[in-house]
Parts: C-alpha cells; sequence; structure tokens
C-alpha cells in the first residue's frame, strides 16, 4: 500500500452547491467538445454540396437530435457564462465564499434565460427554409 | 532542502517542463472564444438553416470565413487543452491515459483540419 500522505479527498467537505457548478463546468465542457465534432462535421456537410447538406440537416432535424441539440446548446452557454466566471476568479476577484455562492446563482439564471432563448430562436431559424 | 536544482529554480517550469504555457493558452484561447461564439450564434439564429444556398452564401462571404476559421481554431485548441486535463485528472491507469491522451488530439487535429478545409473550400468555391 501506498504510504505517501493524501490530501483530504472531496468526501469529506460539507456538499456546497457551488461543488456541483464545478463539476458541471467540467461536464459542459467535455459536452461541447462532442458539439464541436458535431460543428466541423455539419461544416464539411455544408461544403460538400446540396444533398449532403440536406441528409446532415434531415439527420439534425430528427426527434433525438433535437433533444441531444437542446442539451448542446445548455452545456454551451453554461460553460460560457462559467468561464467567464472562472475568468473574473483569475484576476483575483470574487473568491469569497459569499461573493462565488452569489456568482454561481446569476450564472445559473443567465444560463437557464439563454438557453431559453436560444432555443426559442434556433426553432424558428429551423423552420425558415424548411422544405 | 530544496531537491530543484538552481537552473530549475531561475526557469520556473515545474515538474511539467512548461511552466504555465498550458493554463495560459486555456485563458487566452477562453477569451478568444466569448465574442467568436457570441457572434457565430447569434448569426446562425438568424439563418433559415435548411437554406444550402443560404448557407452557403454566408460562409462564402471573407469575413464570415475568416471568423468561422478562427472560431473553428480557437475551439478545437480551446476543447484540446481542457479535455487533456479531464483525463489526466480522472485517468490513472498509464497505458489507458496514454491511449485516450492520443485519441483526443488525434481527433481534435482531424476535427480542427476538416473544419477550416471546409470553410476554405466554401469561400473559395464561392
Amino acid at each position: 500500500m501506498n504510504q505517501r500522505p493524501l490530501s483530504p479527498h472531496l468526501g469529506v467537505y460539507k456538499f456546497a452547491y457551488t461543488m456541483a457548478l464545478s463539476i458541471l463546468h467540467r461536464i459542459t465542457g467535455v459536452a461541447s467538445t462532442v458539439g464541436f465534432l458535431v460543428f466541423a462535421w455539419w461544416l464539411m456537410a455544408l461544403s460538400s454540396g446540396p444533398e449532403s447538406y440536406a441528409g446532415a440537416m434531415r439527420l439534425l432535424s430528427a426527434p433525438i437530435s433535437k433533444l441531444l441539440l437542446a442539451g448542446f446548446a445548455f452545456s454551451f452557454v453554461y460553460h460560457f457564462c462559467n468561464g467567464i466566471r472562472h475568468l473574473v476568479w483569475d484576476t483575483g476577484r470574487g473568491l469569497e465564499r459569499a461573493q462565488a455562492r452569489r456568482g454561481g446563482a446569476i450564472v445559473i439564471v443567465v444560463a437557464l434565460l439563454l438557453t431559453a432563448l436560444a432555443l426559442w430562436l434556433g426553432c424558428a431559424a429551423l423552420a425558415r427554409g424548411a422544405s | 532542502m530544496s531537491l530543484r536544482t538552481p537552473l530549475g529554480k531561475v526557469l520556473g517550469k515545474g515538474s511539467a517542463g512548461d511552466g504555465v504555457a498550458h493554463w495560459w493558452t486555456q485563458r487566452v484561447t477562453a477569451i478568444a472564444l466569448i465574442p467568436l461564439t457570441a457572434w457565430f450564434v447569434i448569426a446562425l439564429l438568424g439563418m433559415p438553416l435548411h437554406s444550402y444556398e443560404a448557407m452557403r452564401g454566408w460562409l462564402g462571404q471573407p469575413w464570415a470565413a475568416v471568423g468561422t476559421l478562427l472560431l473553428a481554431i480557437a475551439l478545437a485548441w480551446h476543447s484540446w487543452l481542457g479535455v487533456q486535463v479531464v483525463i489526466e485528472d480522472y485517468v490513472h491507469a498509464k497505458g489507458a491515459k496514454t491511449t485516450m491522451l492520443l485519441l483526443s488530439t488525434f481527433l481534435h487535429f482531424a476535427a480542427v483540419v476538416a473544419a477550416v478545409f471546409a470553410v476554405v473550400v466554401m469561400a473559395v468555391a464561392s
């Protein structure tokens, strides 16, 4: 058995919701990576001609795809908002507990509102030019 | 007593050998992505997404193409660095870790080359 000292394990801390926001930043980051791969694939489909683009859009408009896209939208928007929170922390500001909690609450509310707005506009954009 | 060499102390690069470059590049790409993603998403949401002609026409414009190229490169770079940290933090078996890091690198490079190629083809062909 390794006898080297260990830092306190995550499990010893009382749960604070900012912990959930922290791990959510990673999860939404990885989800956005999948979104980036879809973005590259979509650009390739668009550059390959009308048939391949129509095929890609058909695939992206399927009910299951729409559900996934909604998930990507939230993931991306959350990562975007919380990323700004991280950049603010990098300047040394907002690190007090109360400030971190308030920042987290703002991120959640803004992310949910922006996701709703993006989904609404996205549905309209998908309806335009639909055959 | 420190076991670090005097040269190591002066260079200040730490055990990974590249100092704060990884951390800093993650921030630089993050800052770049704020305007780039906001611009792209807003532009995309105002377009008829099902219209091949409209989408090609938009990406055929020089500034839209340049913005999309910058976006693709910044996204790939930021994502590559981020996924690397996630893998290093949670995958501890040496073989699995190396394999996943390699896969992530190849996937990110393949995706960014595809995205850049597609945008350049569309910009040149229009």
